[in-house]
C-alpha cells in the first residue's frame, strides 16, 4: 500500500475517538432517561472504529482491536436472551424486568435495571453487525 | 409454567445465538440443533396438549396486561402448526447432514436454520399485528440467507427477485399495519378484533375493507395466490432440497395462516372481502394446476402444487362455515407435510440422477424401490386418496363449498384433485417406470440416509390420515376459535 503522509488525520484521530467513544457511552448509558439507547450507541460506536479504519488499513486496525465481531453480535444476542431468560427462571412471564435502587458512595442513588442489561446485548449486536458488515465488503476483492 | 408458550421461540433463537460461536464445528452444530428441534417438538406437543385440555393459552410479555404489551397467543391452530413446523425442522435438519455439504455448514447454515424457526414459529404464536410484522421480517431475512448461501449463479438471480417482492410487500404490510392503527388505535389483535367490530355496528365502513384488501395482498404475496405468485416459481427453483422443502412446507404457509388469522378475527364482517378470498383462491387452483401438469421439471412441478394447495386452503377459509373451515385447517397441516415430504424425495430423484427433467430419467424403481414406493405414496396423499391425509381435509372443504352454496368453487377443488394426481402420477410414470438408465455419480449419492425424513413424513402423513378420527376433536378445537373470535377475545383480553 502506498504510504501517504496524513498525520494531522491520525492526530486528530487521537483525540476525537476518545470523545467520540465516550459520548456513544453516554448516549448508551442515558437511553432510559434522555433519548438514545443501545441502537445508537452501538452506531457510534462502530463509527468511531470505522474513522480508525479510514485513518489506518484494516490490518493495523485488526491489531489495535482484535476482535471477532461475529461473536461480538452472538454474545450481544446471548445477553438478551439471557436477560429474558430470568424470567423462566423466576416464574414470571418473559422478559419481565426487575430493577432495584442503588446508593453508591460517588454516584449517589443509581436506579438498576435489567432493561440495560438488554440495552447491552442490544449495543454489542449493532457494533457487531455494523462492523462485520463493513470489514467484510472491506476485505472483498 | 407460565413461560410455556414462549418456549417454541426462545429454544431456537437460543440455539441460533449459540451456535454462531461455534460456527466452525460442524459436528458439534448438528448435535445442538437436532436437540434443540427435538426440544421445540416435545415443547409443543406439551403445548397442544395443555390447550386442548385448558383452552386458548396466552402470555403476556413483560406482564404488561393484555391490549398495552405484546401477547402471545396458543390457541389450538397456532400450536398444531408450531407442532408441525417442528416435525418438518427435524427433518429437514436430518436431510441436510447429507446433502448441504460442508460449504454451506461451515457459513452458519444452522444458526439461520434455527433464526427461520424462530420466525415461523413466532409468526404462528403472535398475538399482536406489528409483532407478526417482526417476525415476518425475521423469518424473511433468514429465508433470504438460506436461498443465497452457496452463490451459485441462479441463486444470487433469484435471490435478487426475491429480495425485491418481500422488500416491497413487507413495506406494504407497515403501510397496512399503519393504516389499520389509525383505524382502531391498537395493535392487539384481539383489541383491534373488538374496535373493528364496534365501530362495523352500522354496516362495515369502506376504510376497514381497504385495509382488508391491503392485508390480502401483503399476505398474498406471501403466501403465493393468485396474481401474486410469479414470484415463487423462480425462486423457489433456486435453493438446495432441504431449504427448498423448509420454505415450500413453511413460508407459504405463514401467509395462509395470517390471512386465515386475519380475516376470521377482524373482517368477519365483510362479505365483499371473503367474495374476493375466495374468487382469487380459485383462481390460484387453476393456475396451479396448469403449471402442475405444463411442466416436465419435477421441481416445478410439486411448486406449481404449492399454489394449488395454498388456493384449496384459501377457498376453504373464505366458505366460513365449520366444515369449510375444518377442512382448511386439516388441509393445510397435511400439507405442510406432504409438500416437505415431496420436496425431499425430489431433491433424492435428483441428487441419484443429477437432473430435475423428467424427460432425462426413467426406471428408477427398480434400483430404488423404497424411494419409487414412498414416492407413490406422498402422490397418491396429496391428491387425497381416502386412507391418506390429504382425503379429509379436501373432502371437509367440498362438503363446506357445497353447504355454503358455492358449487362452482368446490367443483373446482374436487376437479384440481384430479389433475393433481396427474402431475405427480407423470413424474412416478416417466421417471421410476420404464428403460432402466444408469446415471453419472450415482453411486456417490447417499440414499439411504436421504430417504430417513421423507419416510417420517409419508408415515406421519399417513398415520395422519387413518387415524383423522382422533385427530378431529383437535381442528374442531383450532376451527372453533377460527369461526368464533370472541373466543379469542375473551381468552387474551381476559374479561
Amino acid at each position: 500500500m502506498k504510504k501517504t503522509n496524513n498525520i494531522i488525520l491520525e492526530t486528530a484521530l487521537k483525540a476525537l475517538l476518545f470523545f467520540i467513544v465516550l459520548y456513544s457511552v453516554y448516549i448508551f448509558t442515558a437511553g432510559h432517561y434522555y433519548p438514545g439507547g443501545g441502537f445508537i450507541g452501538g452506531l457510534m460506536t462502530s463509527g468511531a472504529i470505522v474513522l480508525l479504519l479510514i485513518t489506518y488499513d484494516i490490518k493495523t486496525v485488526q491489531r489495535i482491536l482484535p476482535i471477532n465481531y461475529r461473536i461480538i453480535t452472538a454474545i450481544g444476542l446471548l445477553f438478551a436472551i439471557g436477560t429474558s431468560a430470568g424470567s423462566l427462571f423466576f416464574n414470571v412471564p418473559f422478559l419481565t424486568h426487575a430493577f432495584t435502587h442503588v446508593e453508591l458512595p460517588v454516584l449517589g442513588d443509581l436506579s438498576l435495571h435489567t432493561a440495560t442489561l438488554f440495552d447491552l446485548g442490544v449495543y454489542f449486536v449493532v457494533v457487531g453487525v455494523t462492523m462485520t458488515i463493513i470489514q467484510t465488503i472491506g476485505e472483498d476483492e | 409454567m407460565t413461560n410455556l408458550i414462549i418456549l417454541p421461540i426462545f429454544i431456537p433463537l437460543l440455539t441460533g445465538a449459540i451456535l454462531i460461536c461455534l460456527h466452525k464445528k460442524i459436528a458439534v452444530q448438528r448435535i445442538v440443533a437436532v436437540i434443540s428441534s427435538l426440544g421445540t417438538l416435545i415443547v409443543s406437543s406439551i403445548i397442544i396438549h395443555k390447550v386442548h385440555q385448558d383452552g386458548i393459552q396466552s402470555l403476556n410479555i413483560s406482564s404488561w396486561d393484555a391490549p398495552f404489551g405484546i401477547t402471545l397467543v396458543s390457541d389450538m391452530l397456532s400450536a398444531m402448526l408450531v407442532c408441525t413446523t417442528s416435525i418438518m425442522a427435524l427433518a429437514c435438519l436430518l436431510y441436510s447432514f447429507k446433502s448441504i455439504g460442508n460449504e454451506r455448514e461451515n457459513y452458519y447454515y444452522y444458526p439461520v436454520f434455527s433464526f427461520l424457526l424462530v420466525g415461523v414459529n413466532g409468526a404462528f404464536m403472535t398475538g399482536d399485528i406489528f409483532n407478526l410484522f417482526v417476525f415476518f421480517e425475521v423469518m424473511l431475512m433468514s429465508s433470504y440467507v438460506l436461498l443465497v448461501l452457496g452463490g451459485t449463479k441462479i441463486q444470487l438471480r433469484e435471490s435478487i427477485k426475491y429480495l425485491l417482492v418481500n422488500v416491497i410487500s413487507s413495506a406494504l404490510f407497515v403501510i397496512a399495519v399503519a393504516l389499520l392503527y389509525s383505524v382502531a388505535g391498537t395493535l392487539n389483535m384481539a383489541h383491534i378484533s373488538e374496535r373493528i367490530s364496534a365501530i362495523s355496528g352500522y354496516g362495515m365502513p369502506g376504510i376497514v375493507s381497504v385495509i382488508a384488501v391491503m392485508f390480502l395482498i401483503v399476505f398474498g404475496l406471501k403466501g403465493a395466490i393468485f396474481p401474486l405468485f410469479f414470484w415463487m416459481p423462480g425462486s423457489y427453483y433456486a435453493p438446495p432440497a432441504p431449504v427448498l422443502a423448509l420454505f415450500g412446507a413453511l413460508l407459504t404457509k405463514v401467509g395462509v395462516y395470517s390471512i386465515t388469522r386475519t380475516f376470521t378475527l377482524f373482517f368477519y364482517h365483510d362479505g365483499f372481502v371473503f367474495q374476493l378470498l375466495s374468487i382469487l383462491a380459485i383462481l390460484s387452483i387453476i393456475v396451479g394446476v396448469i403449471g402442475a401438469i405444463a411442466y416436465w421439471d419435477v421441481k416445478k412441478i410439486i411448486i406449481y402444487n404449492i399454489i394449488v394447495a395454498v388456493g384449496a386452503i384459501l377457498y376453504g377459509v373464505s366458505v366460513m362455515n365449520p366444515a369449510s373451515i375444518k377442512g382448511a385447517v386439516y388441509y393445510l397441516i397435511h400439507d405442510m407435510i406432504i409438500k416437505a415430504a415431496l420436496f425431499l424425495l425430489v431433491g433424492n430423484i435428483i441428487a441419484i440422477t443429477g437432473s430435475a427433467n423428467l424427460k432425462k430419467f426413467s426406471g428408477l424403481i427398480s434400483r430404488y424401490p423404497g424411494l419409487g414406493w414412498t414416492f407413490f405414496i406422498a402422490a397418491l396423499a396429496l391428491a387425497g386418496i381416502p386412507p391418506l391425509s390429504g382425503f379429509v381435509g379436501k373432502l371437509l372443504i367440498i362438503q363446506g363449498g357445497f353447504e355454503g352454496n358455492s358449487f362452482f368453487g368446490a367443483a373446482i377443488v374436487l376437479m384440481s384433485s384430479l389433475l393433481v394426481l396427474f402431475s405427480v402420477m407423470k413424474i412416478f410414470i416417466n421417471g421410476f417406470w420404464g428403460k432402466n438408465l444408469t446415471f453419472e455419480g450415482e453411486e456417490k449419492a447417499p440414499v439411504k440416509w436421504l430417504l430417513i425424513s421423507p419416510i417420517i413424513l409419508v408415515a406421519i402423513s399417513a398415520l395422519y390420515g387413518l387415524y383423522s378420527e382422533a385427530i378431529l376433536p383437535y381442528i374442531g378445537q383450532a376451527s372453533d376459535t377460527l369461526l368464533d373470535p370472541q373466543i379469542y377475545i375473551d381468552a387474551v383480553l381476559k374479561e
